[in-house]
């Protein structure tokens, strides 16, 4: 740890200059999209980092950055770099915007310590370390940032890709939508359920025609999907059974048990109109 | 000792549970179920279990047991009005009571048992034997 590190001061003193070579230094190295973000935020971005830092820095502290001290620079670095992954900047070009900062510092140090090659060299390490530590910081808060993003996402398509559709009284049609896993099937299992429970159907429709591969474990799930509506006294027609998806079920050996399967949704609801007595006629 | 309560409703045994079970008293239920059975010579039992929150695999098994031993006493069996978390807790445990008839609720298993019963006396009428 360099104690009589002058970073702080130097900082203090060509705050200036340093914000102008720094935002042409990003602007030169293309990770700034001007159809993105325009110069004056970013000016303003760059500026109030560096303030940030600036003041982080005065506090004594200059390369432990998890000390109270720099609370502010990291929440600041933390919004920025939510705020580039929200505008669509890539993970390179945000930690860009932090490393970019290294060569105006470095040109600075260098006119200061000019004819002190130690000092020089052991500054040099202390704003590189720094740096690094904040680009990791900027990195990580950008992909913690995605990552919610994607969680989200998958929650929302949880609940939007689950509807269970009404056809007559009784009959009950379940349209899935995309692949099976375990923790979908267990959404999809319950508000099937709770509708047959409801709606007092007899019977339900499963239809796979949107579901784009069924292997052993899909199967499997739809399976435990049809013996608990069983259980509950409702039984369950699978529909939209594609030629390729009936192929994989036999060459996979599925034992589809005694389930009724149909190739088309309409098939399916002509049987489970005769189950419950009904038929449609001509008019 | 409680113990769940079995109506006789002509052809038919009435059992409703709306008690949490626990494991004596199903066994007790199934000890007084097939008694009665043997006793009024009853041709079909009707289980319903819409008040039955909590199920484990005992409890599930039982019901399998029963719905067995009323078939080898000449009674079929329907369970009814099981709730979503019972079907999703059984079918996770691996219990999917394949030999027992189950329906929405006690009206639908009325005329299931009736329908399975109307079979039979066909059945009988058809072979000559007059009931």
């Amino acid at each position: 740890m360099n104690s009589a590190s002058r970073l702080p001061e130097l900082l203090r003193r060509h705050e200036g200059e340093i914000l102008a070579d720094w935002i042409r230094q990003q602007q030169s190295s293309g990770a700034v999209r001007s159809n993105v973000i325009k110069e004056g935020d970013l000016r303003e971005q760059s500026r109030a980092f560096l303030a940030a830092l600036r003041e982080a820095l005065e506090s004594g502290n200059v390369t432990d950055i998890n000390g109270g001290a720099w609370s502010a620079a990291r929440d600041f670095v933390a919004e920025m770099a939510r705020t580039r992954a929200r505008q669509g900047f890539t993970a390179a070009e945000t930690a860009t915007f932090i490393f970019s900062l290294k060569l105006p510092l470095f040109a600075r140090l260098r006119q200061e310590y000019a004819n002190d090659a130690a000092a020089l060299s052991a500054e040099i390490w202390t704003v590189t370390e720094l740096i690094d530590k904040l680009g990791i910081l900027a990195t990580e808060a950008f992909m913690r940032s995605r990552e919610d993003v994607i969680a989200r996402q998958q929650q929302e398509m949880l609940e939007l890709s689950t509807p269970v559709v009404k056809l007559w009284h009784g009959i009950l049609a379940l349209p899935l939508i995309g692949s099976l896993d375990s923790a979908r099937t267990q959404v999809v299992m319950q508000n099937l359920l709770q509708q047959i429970l409801s709606s007092e159907a007899e019977i339900a429709i499963i239809d796979i025609t949107g579901v784009p591969t069924v292997d052993t474990l899909v199967a499997q799930h739809l399976m435990k999907t049809v013996a608990a509506a069983r259980l509950m006294g409702a039984d369950c027609i699978i529909s939209g059974v594609r030629p390729q998806i009936a192929q994989t079920i036999v060459h996979l050996g599925v034992e589809l048990g005694d389930v009724v399967t149909r190739a088309t949704l309409a098939d399916a609801f002509r049987v489970a109109l005769k189950r419950v007595g009904l038929a449609v006629t001509k008019a | 000792m409680d113990r769940i309560p079995i109506l006789k409703m002509g052809e038919f045994l009435l059992v409703t549970i709306q008690v949490d079970m626990h494991d004596r008293l199903a066994i007790q239920l199934q000890e007084d179920l097939t008694g009665r059975i043997a006793a009024t010579r009853s041709r079909g039992v009707l289980i319903d279990i819409s008040s039955l929150e909590i199920v484990d695999s005992f409890i599930g098994r039982m019901l399998g047991n029963i719905a067995g031993m009323s078939k080898v006493l000449g009674a079929d069996t329907v369970v009814t009005g099981m709730q979503p978390s019972v079907a999703i807790t059984l079918v996770e445990l691996g219990l999917s009571l394949k030999g027992v008839r189950t329906a929405l609720n006690v009206e639908r298993g009325m005329d299931l048992l009736r329908a399975s019963l109307g079979d039979e006396l066909e059945g009988y009428g058809g072979a000559g034997d007059q009931v």
